[in-house]
């Protein structure tokens, strides 16, 4: 008897020359415009998000249409290949629309088989408008899909929707409702900025009364539509993840071989050298466990479900255990603000809510692993 | 042998295996004779040099043999039996041995008809191997070196024919340079095995006590003086050959307690699950990071990955293990048999989850214990500065022990 979780065939777990090369692009524009110092000053202003830098990322180096067709307008690669920049984006705590953006919107639209759809998806590829789907950014794959927004007759639409991640930056809202998927335009909904934990990913309320929206599916197409880009998220956060808990462990392997107590740089304590060799070894599993579920997200492997829900239930724990280690590792200093320790901790712990908790995808992979509940 | 160089892509190796499976079909050919034949093919183990069982061919090609060995149904040397030979020795050997120790003991060695052991370990060395105290002193007329001391914790001696052998030549020296590394014949006079019985009930490791032993000259490998650089040698493959095989989602530890899961309802709490859950996850995690390690070799990118391996394995064999006998409940707390046996082979499978439970705890001290790899990731592969210690420039005979 095949276990009814085999995997079909051996993923590809490495990185291609192509990724390594949109890596090295992605990571020059970050390390040039987008250092901890200058995420923290815009963070402090309330608009965390640099339209400027966006721009460069979305369209100069084309990262936002890598998950849309060339006909569309699109990059044409893949999952993988957003991999990587959601690896960079963790790396640098980058407050920029793009899981929200170009992953979940764009999934969205790509599953919804409309003209409105096409259209809206060359402009997100392009880069010139960013759309965020009026979801909680804690909904979750398999989850039922919460309602909370009623069509009042001809596609005008009133209802309230909490913690929305990257509304503020938002020109075009996806809608679910209870008569299916809508486009709203930001300026017919009221946006109000929430203060929120991870400072680099902001979240709003959006509130709509009456306002007209474009119908792009049906329920039934809505709730799939959904449910696909749902899932896609969630293995593609988990790469943010190992990008962000990689650059906790290398701060913090480089910050203890030059901090000296006792007459001995602390990093060659071993209480402390055998907690930063767990972490790496963490990452290194983390890695593995993330370039599984993109390149199953990318081939449509049929157990992509269990695979990012491996992904999942895996990554969130080892970015907040590397975010949690960098402060308590780098001592007094990882409690400042100007530190950028803190802001790495709260998008860890943050992202360890986004789209399901760990638990929540050890749930699903007791359905897909036919490990039922008691 | 043809002559010239002999073609070592994935095709060739297949066209050649097939070949062999021809001239040697499995069903009407003797285990031996098949595995001998296999042998002088260059098909034992691909990466060796032709005329030592292989073609000089990429180490990952083996792969392409195996796996059509195995769907002809061919005999295999058991490589669990012959762990030790096939994984230390035999790399050692390649790398140190004279021509004639290669051509002495590479084959009978492969072809499981010498067991080999690993004295190493010593009651005041183990971490600190270096810090060995085993003598070995030349006699200069006979050219034999007189070999005194005692060994411990030797896997396997009781079956073995020879044992790679650390012993210290000249104790004023500083510890990792007075040591020496030898061949030493199991069945030689002044060898001792005594059965050390373990946790499991079983004796699969023993005593080894050396009185007035003598080894040839010829059965020295590597200079006189140089045994730490070979002995590093065989410690590094040894972590190596761990987390080399390929298992199926599902495989290993984690295969009966799934099962156990499923076909009995009646054992299933809340607590246990969550834990169960929280394991099967890390089991599938660390099989895509050996998956992971693989393509890195075979694409000629090694990553250091296969450091944290075996720290990855011997932590969730433990978990796992400890959860099962947990999840079985009244009949985990009984135990198969105590009788004290000698075993072959460390086997996993087939035996109960108390045998499993207690075995994994060897999974963390065998082979280096995870500590000490835990000093190596931090040391090699971060970076980070060693302990200061004063053992390293004072002579053996000076240190405290
Ligand atoms: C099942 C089994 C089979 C074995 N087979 C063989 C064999 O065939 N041949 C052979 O030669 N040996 C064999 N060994 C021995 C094994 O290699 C040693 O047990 C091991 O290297 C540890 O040495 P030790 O037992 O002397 O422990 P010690 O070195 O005394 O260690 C005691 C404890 O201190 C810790 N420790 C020691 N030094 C440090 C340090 N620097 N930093 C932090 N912690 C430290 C250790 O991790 C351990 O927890 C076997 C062991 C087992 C369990």
């Amino acid at each position: 008897m095949t276990a009814p979780t085999a995997p079909t065939a051996p993923a590809d777990l490495l990185y291609s020359e192509a990724e390594e090369e949109l890596r090295t692009a992605v990571r020059a524009l970050l390390a040039a415009r987008c250092d901890a110092r200058t995420v923290l000053a815009r963070a402090e202003t309330g608009r965390p998000h640099d339209p400027a830098l966006w721009h460069t990322l979305a369209a100069e180096i084309g990262t936002a249409g890598l998950l849309v067709p060339e006909k569309l307008g699109g990059q044409g690669a893949g999952h993988r290949e957003a991999a990587v920049v959601l690896e960079e984006l963790g790396r640098a705590v980058a407050p920029v629309p793009y899981l929200t953006s170009a992953v979940l919107a764009t999934e969205i639209l790509l599953g919804c088989d409309t003209a409105e759809a096409a259209a809206l998806l060359s402009e997100l590829a392009s880069g010139s408008t960013v759309c965020t789907p009026a979801v909680p950014l804690t909904l979750a794959p398999g989850a039922p899909l919460p309602a909370p927004v009623r069509d009042s007759g001809g596609g005008t639409l009133t209802g309230t929707v909490d913690a929305v991640a990257d509304a503020v930056a938002a020109g075009v809202l996806l809608v679910p409702a209870d008569t299916g998927l809508y486009a709203v335009r930001a300026e017919d909904a009221t946006v109000t900025p929430l203060v929120g934990l991870d400072l680099t990913r902001p979240l709003a309320t959006v509130a709509l009364e009456a306002a007209p929206g474009i119908r792009l599916a049906d329920p039934a197409a809505a709730r799939a539509a959904v449910a696909g880009a749902l899932l896609s998220a969630a293995g593609l956060l988990a790469s943010e993840q190992v990008g962000l808990a990689e650059w906790c462990l290398t701060e913090t392997v480089a910050h203890s071989k030059g901090r000296y107590q006792f007459n001995r740089p602390v990093g060659s304590f071993q209480a402390l050298k055998h907690r930063m060799a767990r972490l790496w070894l963490d990452v290194a599993s983390a890695r593995a466990a993330a370039r599984a579920a993109a390149d199953a997200l990318a081939t449509g492997a049929p157990d992509a479900p269990l695979t990012v829900a491996v992904a999942q239930a895996y990554c969130s724990g080892v970015a907040v255990r590397a975010a949690e280690e960098c402060v308590q590792l780098h001592g007094g200093i990882g409690m400042t603000w100007e530190h950028p320790a803190h802001l790495y901790l709260k998008r860890a712990k943050a992202d360890s809510l986004a789209l399901g908790t760990a638990g929540h995808h050890r749930g699903l992979v007791a359905d897909f692993a036919e490990l039922p509940a008691p | 042998m043809t002559t010239g160089a002999t073609p070592t892509t994935p095709e060739a190796l297949r066209a050649r295996t097939r070949d062999l499976l021809t001239a040697h079909p499995p069903a009407r050919t003797d285990r031996t004779a098949f595995l001998r034949a296999r042998f002088d093919a260059g098909l034992a183990w691909v990466h060796y040099p032709p005329g030592l069982g292989g073609l000089g061919a990429p180490r990952t090609l083996q792969a392409v043999v195996d796996a059509e060995l195995e769907a002809a149904g061919a005999p295999d040397n058991d490589p669990r039996r012959i762990g030790i030979g096939l994984g230390m020795a035999a790399p050692t050997i390649l790398a140190y041995g004279t021509e004639e120790q290669k051509q002495r003991f590479l084959r009978p060695l492969w072809l499981g008809e010498e067991v080999w052991c690993q004295l190493f370990s010593e009651p005041g060395a183990g971490s600190d191997l270096a810090a060995l105290a085993t003598r070995a002193v030349l006699d200069q007329d006979a050219g034999d070196w007189i070999v005194d001391g005692q060994k411990v914790w030797t896997s396997s001696a009781h079956n073995a024919r020879w044992g790679i052998l650390v012993a210290r030549t000249d104790p004023a020296l500083p510890k990792h340079q007075g040591i020496t590394y030898f061949l030493c014949d199991m069945h030689a006079p002044g060898v001792e095995v005594r059965p050390l019985r373990q946790i499991t009930g079983e004796a699969e490791f023993n005593e080894v006590f050396l009185t007035g032993v003598r080894i040839p000259d010829t059965h020295r490998l590597g200079a006189v003086g140089e045994g730490w650089a070979v002995a590093r040698t065989t410690l590094m493959n040894e972590r190596v050959s761990i987390g080399g095989m390929r298992i199926p989602r599902e495989g290993g530890m984690i295969a009966p307690v799934a099962a156990a899961w499923r076909e009995r309802p009646e054992l299933r709490t809340h607590a246990l699950h969550q834990r169960l859950l929280e394991l099967w996850v890390e089991a599938e995690v660390a099989r895509l990071t050996g998956e992971r390690l693989r393509q890195q070799l075979a694409a000629g990118q090694p990553g250091p990955e296969g450091s944290g391996m075996k720290l990855t394995f011997a932590r969730l064999n433990q978990e796992i293990s400890g959860l099962e006998v947990e999840l079985l409940g009244a009949e985990g707390l009984l135990y198969e048999d105590w009788t004290m046996r000698r075993p072959e082979l460390v086997d996993f499978t087939g035996r109960d989850a108390g045998y499993r439970y207690l075995r994994a705890k060897g999974n963390s001290i065998e082979g280096g214990t995870s500590e000490i790899l835990l000093n190596i990731v931090a040391e090699r592969v971060l970076g980070l500065p060693p302990e200061p210690r004063d053992d390293k420039d004072t002579a053996w005979k000076d240190l405290s022990r």
